[in-house]
Order: structure tokens, then C-alpha cells, then sequence
């Protein structure tokens, strides 16, 4: 008993004595790196691997992109930039943990990524205990404004709203078909679009909701009831906040089951060009698509983005799509600002972000709102044979993004704002900070 | 839809006030006008054109139209010249019909959205109604039957009366008692006589029709209206459950496809192979390589694609297999857990060489011709690649019982795997048995993958989402009998696809995985199982 305890000491000592020495070493060898080449690190937290590498590896490539440009232009602030990647592997834990490290150890200076909403909430509370900043590029449910993350993907009336105004004022859509896959995105997203549409008088017993699991491949059943359903005499539009990989199915079973989107269009919010450059656009055809931007469109911004992307991969083919917009555009805001307070000091970063415009691809502006929110244009797109969408509407001019939906009670009195009242909930009607959320 | 009837008149009058207006000599007329509004790129002038085209009366409206539908109308937006290109190639100019030898260059193809193909069926079954092909007259009353359009009783008349083919007139009488339905002036007698057409019809679109009736007819007519929508439910509530049953019989044939390799690799020989699932991955991507390469090198052979797919998927994924037991799984027989995480190892390993390979995004493998579409069996429908599916499935499985019960190596494998040490003694070389029994069972799940592509993603991901139901199936069955395997795949999909309706896809997921767990529960060794000294070894 006692000498183990004498063998635990001197280990434990020993090991101390080496880890203190590794330290001083690394610590010098820091130093020294540091001082060789100033540069301001860029995180980048993309999965690699796993079930989200399929659309997050874009993403990844889009921000070394973006580096390489901006450090051809000569940096940020007469420094390099430098990005730090790292593998998340599509495991949500690891994303918290792999944020800390990127914080921690790399001390970067800003982080871009995260794709699904359970990666994005797995790491809050780390980038708000590190007090760093996160960009993050995908549409998403909403009912969240975070004094260190910038949204720059759309807010839900930013993309499914208006693709039911469009439905309902252009198809005259009567019947409503919510499906989606059973997760925290299209759980709210139904949420929300079931209580704007009883506001415009839609019936409950014309709107059906129904949730498959991840990665659901057999819809047979689901697609013979939409088929019922939308048997009932009125025009019948499907909304799907279906995720990626279960598309290809869903379409292929509606195009076998002979219903052709000008009988019940599907209007997606989860199938860009990345999705659908991997499959048989033949049953999908007609079918649309609600962005803040299509690769297709007419810009010379998009066409110079699209000539240096495709020249950058070297694949001539290759597409681009809506979240690597939102990066894009949350990229040069985060430049801007970095450049107006001359320093990467997170807190300087946070407060000067609000207000800053950056051109967006698609001939507008877009500005940081005040929580930390983008505004965007909406398009209603149609999927061409190509793997491209074809833009039947958009918005006539950009749209703010709401934090918190005007249609939910929960959070109808809620706003974000950073700038005034700094605080990320605050209700106007107590006029008090605090509520759902932070 | 009256609405867009008129629509069409207040089209053909503005075009007809607009030449009197303009009266440009040469080129006046309602016709020219409307067809030079294609080129304006504007979904409502587009609207206006086809209706102003499919009511002139000129005979080429139908090839505009027709051409519009297959993307072959172009239009000049800076000369206003629309161009229809045949599908022989050929190109005439829309208004005047004359020959043009090429597109000017900046033409580009009318765009249409969902509203306007809507427009365009309609105004294509009011001109092939008189079509001398049956087929098309009957398609073109179908859709006159679903638009239900008043201006087109005079020739739905006018056709019903010549009308030979006893079809077509089937589909004419519809499309007559659709349009007396819904047309305001239809006497009751004239009504009653349609909600009787209607409802001999007892589908889908039929009940449509009689329940999208407003209140403003007649009470009788209401009335027999509402017993015809009960009849039919009745009808189509029947046919449900033999949809049920076949949705049951095709999830089960999928389920089958996935674990039936694994009913050879698990089930015969005992290896806990987590890697099974890459195996039906790799053959899904050898599917898309041999896909490419005829896309490619020899586009008149994409029709055979599975066919020539299938042997090579089972030879490459056999031969995978083969290495793996030569390479890992020898070293490893009778300790199960290490089995586990190593070919769980595996599966990553392979999963990420693909996903390097051929990159993360999904591939696209097309389906042959006779993979794609439906027919109609009663009141449901019934898809290609399902039918196609569940066929192959019987067929792989009674040749592979056939193999393990006639061939050499399947008196082989059975005698290692029921007493290896009297194999042994017997002269049969154990070892080399093992690996072929493993190549063997990696290529069934190959060959599978080679079916899975025309259902389900081609990506890096496309095994782990089978590797849970084909275990199920295998453990649920009966660890080692083949037979069990077939059983408990149509059980397991008959009960989701009874239990999805009812419960929705997630809750009948949870609740089949419950079920199964209660079951092994009662009967831990599954369905079917084996007795005698094998269960022992």
C-alpha cells in the first residue's frame, strides 16, 4: 500500500516535470513560429467525414477558397491568413470539442462552420464561454439570436414562408403536404409554416404533416397517402424539409408513382445543386427549390464567383450552391469588419459586425442586422434537366431575417439585438431581456 | 377551370384588337401576334400565347404547342421571331411556317414553370382529341377528364360519335361526364347520369372530381354524388390493404436483398461482419462505373447496364471479400468481439476510400427503361423497379439454395460449418472453403448493392443504412437457415408497412424494433432454428 503510493508520487512528479518541460518547449517553439509568420488563423469546422461530409466538404473548400483570394489580395490587416482545418466527422459531441481545441490551441481568430442545427447547438456554449466568434451558412429553423454566432444563412421567413406565399398566390395551392425528416429543423420549420398557414385560413384537415426517420429510403406508403391526399379536389403542394440523403428516393417514388409536378409540386428547402449533381434529375423535373441564390443566376458577380471557384477545384463542373453564398458573403463581412476596428479582439469583431454590407452574388446588398442576422433575397427555382434550377419568382427586394418567428406564440414579442438593447431575446411587450433561449 | 377559359378569350380578343389597332398588313393577324409573345420571356404573356394558339385554329398550333412542351420552341427576344425545331431536326419559323435553315444564335428555349405545362396539356388534349392514334386520344381524354375544360364538350361530342375504338370511348364517355359535372347549364337528368360514369370509374382522380363539386348543384344530384364517394372509399379502402400488403411484400424482397449475404457471412459461418453493408456499396458503385463507361463508350447498351453490372459487382465485391477473410477474419475466428471491431474498422476504412476515391457527394446511376414508370393493377400502382426487384430477389435466393444443395462447394460449406474438424479429415481444405463461403456471401450483398442503386443514394453512406435491417432480419429469421432469412425479411415487411399507416414511419420503425427484441426475447435463437449437433459446434 505504501509504496504504492511512494511509486504514484514519484510518477505523478515525474510526469508533472515532463509535461512542464514539453510545455516550455512547445511554448518557445510557438513563440518563435509565431514571430517567423504573423498570421490571423481562420477555423474551419466542417465534417470530412460521416453522414454530413456529403454537403459540408463544400463548405470546407469554399472557406480555403475564400483564404486563398483574400491572401492573394494581400490578407487582412497586411497579415496572412491561415486557415485551421479540422474533422468533426458528422459526430455532434465532437463538434463542441473540436471548436475548443480550434479556440484553445489553435487560437484562431474566427470560426466558420456547422452544418446540421444539433451541430450548432453543440457548440454555443463553447464559442460563448471562449467568447469567439462563429459564421454560420445554412438555412435554419430559427427561434435563436446568439451574441457569437452570425447567421448568414436564411431565417425560416427567409426561404419557407415565401415559398408558400408563392404556392398559394402562383399555383393556388389549397392543400398542404408538410414532410420532413424527424429532427429539430423540420420539426420547427412545420411549426411555424402549420401557424402561418391557419393564419391564412387554411383548414387543419388540409394540411397533413408526416416525419420519416434519417436517411429514410422506402416511401411507398408516404407517397401513395400524399396521392390520396392530394386526391381531395384541391390543388395540393407537398413542403419538404426532407434532408439530403432521403431526396433521391422520395423523388424517384413520385416520378414512378406517375405524379408530375404540375400535379402536386414539391417545393424543397434542402435540395440545392450540390444534391442533386449526384443523381437522375429525369422524375424531378418541374419540381422546385427555395434559395437565396442559384447557381443560374444571371449576375456578373456569380459568373466571376462561378469562373473562380471551378478554376480554384480545377473541376470544370463543378457547382455552386446557397450556403457557400452565405459564406462568401459572411466571409467579406467578417474582413470588413476586422479591417473598420483593426484588430481580430472578438469583442471589437461581435460589435463592429452589426451594419456592415457585403455584395451578395446575386446583384444585391446584403447587411448584418442587428441579430445577427443577413438580409437576403428569396428565389422560387425549378429543377431543369441539367441538375440546375430555373428561377420562376423571387422576392422584389431583400429580406430582413427575423430571429424569432412573428408566427409562433412563444416567440412572436422576441427580437434580437446586439447593437441596442444587447441582449439576444428581449421582449417588447414586458420589455425585458430573458425568456426562451439564452 | 373557367377562369382560365376566359383567360384564353380575353387573349384571342386582345389579339384581335391589337391587330386592328396596329393592322400591320403582312404579318397581322391574332395568330402571329400570339406567337411572337413566346419571345417576351414572361410567364403570363406565355400563358396568353398558348391559349391565343390552341383556339386559333391553325394548323400549327399543334406542333408549337407539342414543341413547347418538349423544349423544342425557341424564341429570338431581340427580333421576336419564335422558332419551333422538329424533332426530325428541322426548323421552321412559328408564325409563318417557312423553313429556316438555323436558330439565330442568341435564341433560347421558351421557359415554362408548372402553371403553364398545366396550360399546355390542357391545350394539347383539346387538339389530340381527334388524333387517328388511340393511344393519344385516349391520353388527351384523360386530361380533358382531370381540366374538365366546358370548351371541349363540342368535340368530345363530336368524337364520342365517331369513336370505334372501345377505349377511347370508355375515356371519352369520362371526360363527357367530367365536363356535364361541373358545366353550370347540365340538366340534373344529364348530371345523375355523370356522377353514375363517374363513380363505375371508383379511383383516385374519380373521387377528386365528385368531392372538388361545389354546393351549387342540384340536392339529388348532390346526393347521389355523396353515396358515389362512400362507394368508392369503400372501394379504395379495400385496395389499401393490398397495397399494404404488396408495399409489405417489396420493403421485405429490399430487406431480403441486403441481409441475404449476410445470411451466408453471419448465419452459415458465424462472423459478426459489420462490414457487410460497404459490401453492398461497393457493388452499388460498381453499378455507376459500368454506368459510366457505357455513358460514355456505348450509349445504345444503357438499357442492359444491370445486367452486364450485376457479374461484375458480384466479382469485385466477392473478390474484396475473398482478401478480407485471407487478410483479417481468419485471425480472428471464434473470438466474436474482436470480429466486430475489426470489420466495424473495416467498414470505416472502406467507406472513407470510396468517399476518396469517388468523392462524398452521391452518384448518379440511372434507371433502364424498364426500370422506370408504373402500371395499374385494380386501383393501385404498382412500380417497375419494385416488380423488377422483388423477382430478382427470389430469383438470387433460389439460386443460391440451389448452390448450397447441389453443388460441390455447397456440400463443402455445409460440412465445414456443421462439424470442421470431421471436414477436415475428410480431405476438404477448411480454409480455402472459408474464403470462397466468404466471397460468396460478399457477393450476394455485392449483386445487392447492384438493385439498391436503382432505390435508394449511391454514396459512401449507402451500406450503414442497411447493416441494422439486415442483421434484424438475419437474427429474427434464424441465425443459419436461409429459409429463415426469407420469412422473417416478408414479416418484418408486411407488419412495417401494416404498422405505417397507422403509426407514421418513425413510430412503426420503433415499434417493429421492439417487437423484434420481445420476440428474441421468447425465442432467442429466431424463427427458425436449427437443431441438432450444429447448434452445439
Amino acid at each position: 500500500m505504501l509504496t504504492q503510493l511512494t511509486h504514484d508520487i514519484t510518477t505523478m512528479s515525474r510526469r508533472r516535470w515532463l509535461a512542464a518541460t514539453a510545455g516550455l518547449v512547445l511554448g518557445l517553439a510557438a513563440f518563435s513560429n509565431a514571430k517567423a509568420q504573423e498570421t490571423i488563423k481562420v477555423g474551419v469546422l466542417h465534417s470530412l467525414s460521416g453522414t454530413m461530409a456529403i454537403s459540408e466538404t463544400t463548405l470546407k473548400d469554399t472557406v480555403l477558397f475564400l483564404i486563398d483570394e483574400q491572401n492573394k489580395k494581400g490578407g487582412v490587416l497586411g497579415k496572412k491568413l491561415e486557415a485551421v482545418v479540422v474533422d468533426p466527422a458528422s459526430n455532434w459531441p465532437l463538434f463542441a470539442e473540436k471548436a475548443r481545441e480550434l479556440i484553445t490551441k489553435d487560437k484562431v481568430s474566427v470560426v466558420f462552420g456547422c452544418w446540421t442545427s444539433v451541430s450548432r447547438k453543440s457548440v454555443l456554449p463553447v464559442f460563448k464561454e471562449l467568447n469567439s466568434i462563429l459564421f454560420y451558412p445554412v438555412q435554419y429553423e430559427g427561434e435563436e439570436s446568439e451574441r457569437n454566432v452570425f447567421y448568414t444563412g436564411a431565417a425560416p421567413n427567409q426561404q419557407a414562408i415565401p415559398a408558400v406565399d408563392y404556392l398559394m398566390k402562383d399555383e393556388k395551392v389549397k392543400r398542404w403536404v408538410l414532410a420532413g425528416t424527424d429532427y429539430v429543423y423540420p420539426r420547427t420549420t412545420n411549426k411555424i409554416l402549420e401557424a402561418y398557414l391557419k393564419s391564412k385560413g387554411v383548414k387543419q384537415e388540409d394540411i397533413m404533416i408526416n416525419y420519416t426517420p434519417f436517411g429514410h429510403s422506402d416511401w411507398q406508403t408516404i407517397v401513395a397517402d400524399i396521392k390520396k391526399f392530394g386526391s381531395a379536389g384541391k390543388k395540393t403542394a407537398v413542403v419538404s424539409t426532407i434532408n439530403g440523403d432521403a431526396n433521391v428516393p422520395f423523388y424517384k417514388e413520385l416520378g414512378n408513382q406517375g405524379i408530375k409536378a404540375t400535379d402536386i409540386p414539391v417545393v424543397a428547402f434542402s435540395v440545392g445543386e450540390e444534391e442533386l449533381a449526384g443523381i437522375d434529375t429525369k422524375p424531378l423535373l418541374g419540381h422546385l427549390a427555395a434559395w437565396n441564390y442559384f447557381q443560374s443566376i444571371k449576375d456578373p458577380a456569380n459568373e466571376k464567383f462561378i469562373k473562380a471557384w471551378q478554376a480554384y477545384t480545377k473541376n470544370p463542373k463543378r457547382v455552386t450552391n446557397d450556403p457557400m453564398e452565405a459564406h462568401v458573403i459572411g466571409f467579406d463581412m467578417w474582413v470588413k469588419a476586422v479591417e473598420k476596428v483593426k484588430s481580430t479582439d472578438p469583442d471589437k469583431v461581435i460589435d463592429a459586425l452589426p451594419g456592415i454590407e457585403a455584395k451578395n452574388l446575386t446583384g444585391g446588398t446584403s447587411k448584418m442586422l442587428p441579430n445577427h442576422h443577413i438580409t437576403k433575397p428569396v428565389f422560387i427555382g425549378e429543377i431543369k434537366a441539367n441538375g440546375q434550377f430555373d428561377v420562376v419568382w423571387k422576392t422584389p427586394g431583400l429580406v430582413a431575417g427575423d430571429a424569432w418567428s412573428k408566427e409562433l406564440d412563444g416567440s412572436k414579442d422576441l427580437i434580437g439585438d446586439w447593437v441596442g438593447k444587447k441582449c439576444g431575446n428581449y421582449n417588447t411587450k414586458t420589455n425585458k431581456c430573458g425568456g426562451q433561449g439564452s | 377551370m373557367p377562369a382560365n377559359f376566359l383567360h384564353r378569350i380575353r387573349a384571342v380578343l386582345l389579339a384581335i384588337l391589337l391587330t386592328a389597332t396596329f393592322a400591320v398588313p403582312a404579318l397581322a393577324g391574332p395568330f402571329e401576334d400570339a406567337v411572337a409573345k413566346f419571345a417576351n420571356d414572361d410567364f403570363s404573356d406565355t400563358d396568353e400565347a398558348i391559349g391565343a394558339v390552341a383556339t386559333s385554329g391553325n394548323p400549327l398550333a399543334f406542333p408549337i404547342i407539342s414543341a413547347l412542351q418538349e423544349g423544342r420552341l425557341s424564341a429570338d427576344p431581340d427580333t421576336k421571331k419564335v422558332f419551333v425545331t422538329g424533332s426530325d431536326g428541322k426548323i421552321i419559323d412559328a408564325a409563318t411556317g417557312a423553313a429556316v435553315d438555323k436558330l439565330p444564335d442568341n435564341a433560347a428555349a421558351v421557359r415554362l414553370n408548372n402553371r403553364l405545362r398545366r396550360a399546355v396539356e390542357a391545350a394539347l388534349g383539346g387538339l389530340t382529341l381527334l388524333s387517328p392514334d388511340p393511344a393519344k386520344r385516349i391520353a388527351a381524354a384523360q386530361s380533358v377528364f382531370k381540366s374538365h375544360e366546358e370548351s371541349a364538350l363540342a368535340v368530345i361530342d363530336d368524337a364520342l360519335a365517331k369513336e370505334t375504338n372501345k377505349g377511347a370511348k370508355a375515356a371519352f364517355t369520362e371526360a363527357r361526364a367530367a365536363i356535364l359535372l361541373y358545366k353550370p347549364d347540365a340538366t340534373e337528368v344529364e348530371k345523375l347520369e355523370a356522377v353514375a360514369v363517374v363513380k363505375a370509374r371508383g379511383d383516385q382522380e374519380a373521387m377528386a372530381l365528385l368531392t372538388g363539386l361545389s354546393g351549387d348543384v342540384p340536392p339529388n344530384v348532390a346526393r347521389a354524388a355523396a353515396s358515389a364517394i362512400t362507394s368508392i372509399q369503400s372501394n379504395l379502402a379495400m385496395w389499401s390493404m393490398v397495397q399494404n400488403a404488396w408495399y409489405g411484400l417489396s420493403l421485405g424482397s429490399v430487406l431480403l436483398l441486403a441481409a441475404i449475404g449476410l445470411a451466408i457471412t453471419f448465419g452459415v459461418m458465424g462472423v459478426i461482419n459489420m462490414a457487410h453493408g460497404e459490401m453492398v456499396m461497393i457493388g452499388a458503385y460498381t453499378t455507376f462505373v459500368v454506368q459510366e463507361v457505357i455513358r460514355t463508350r456505348y450509349p445504345g447498351l444503357f438499357d442492359y447496364s444491370l445486367l452486364i453490372a450485376v457479374p461484375l459487382a458480384f466479382l469485385v465485391a466477392g473478390a474484396i471479400g475473398v482478401l478480407i477473410e485471407r487478410g483479417i477474419i481468419r485471425f480472428l475466428y471464434g473470438r466474436p468481439l474482436e470480429t466486430l471491431l475489426a470489420t466495424w474498422g473495416l467498414s470505416l476504412v472502406l467507406q472513407q476510400a470510396v468517399r476518396t476515391m469517388f468523392g462524398p457527394t452521391n452518384r448518379e446511376v440511372g434507371n433502364p427503361s424498364w426500370m422506370s414508370g408504373a402500371f395499374e393493377l385494380g386501383q393501385i400502382t404498382i412500380t417497375y423497379n419494385r416488380l423488377w426487384i422483388l423477382c430478382f430477389t427470389l430469383a438470387v435466393f433460389v439460386i443460391l439454395l440451389a448452390m448450397l444443395r447441389y453443388t460441390a462447394l455447397g456440400l463443402e460449406m455445409r460440412a465445414v460449418t456443421q462439424n470442421r474438424r470431421m471436414a477436415a479429415s475428410m480431405g476438404i481444405a477448411t480454409s480455402r472453403v472459408d474464403a470462397l463461403t466468404f466471397g460468396l456471401g460478399s457477393g450476394i450483398a455485392g449483386i445487392a448493392g447492384v438493385a439498391l442503386s436503382q432505390i435508394d443514394n449511391v454514396s459512401p453512406n449507402l451500406g450503414q443504412s442497411y447493416i441494422i435491417d439486415s442483421f434484424m432480419v438475419v437474427v429474427f429469421g434464424g441465425v443459419g437457415n436461409l429459409w429463415g432469412t426469407l420469412v422473417g425479411a416478408f414479416t418484418l415487411g408486411i407488419a412495417n408497412k401494416f404498422l405505417e399507416p397507422v403509426a407514421g414511419a418513425v413510430l412503426g420503425k420503433i415499434a417493429i424494433l421492439v417487437l423484434i427484441i420481445l420476440f428474441i426475447q421468447k425465442r432467442p435463437r429466431g424463427l427458425f432454428a436449427l437443431k441438432g449437433r450444429a447448434v452445439e459446434a
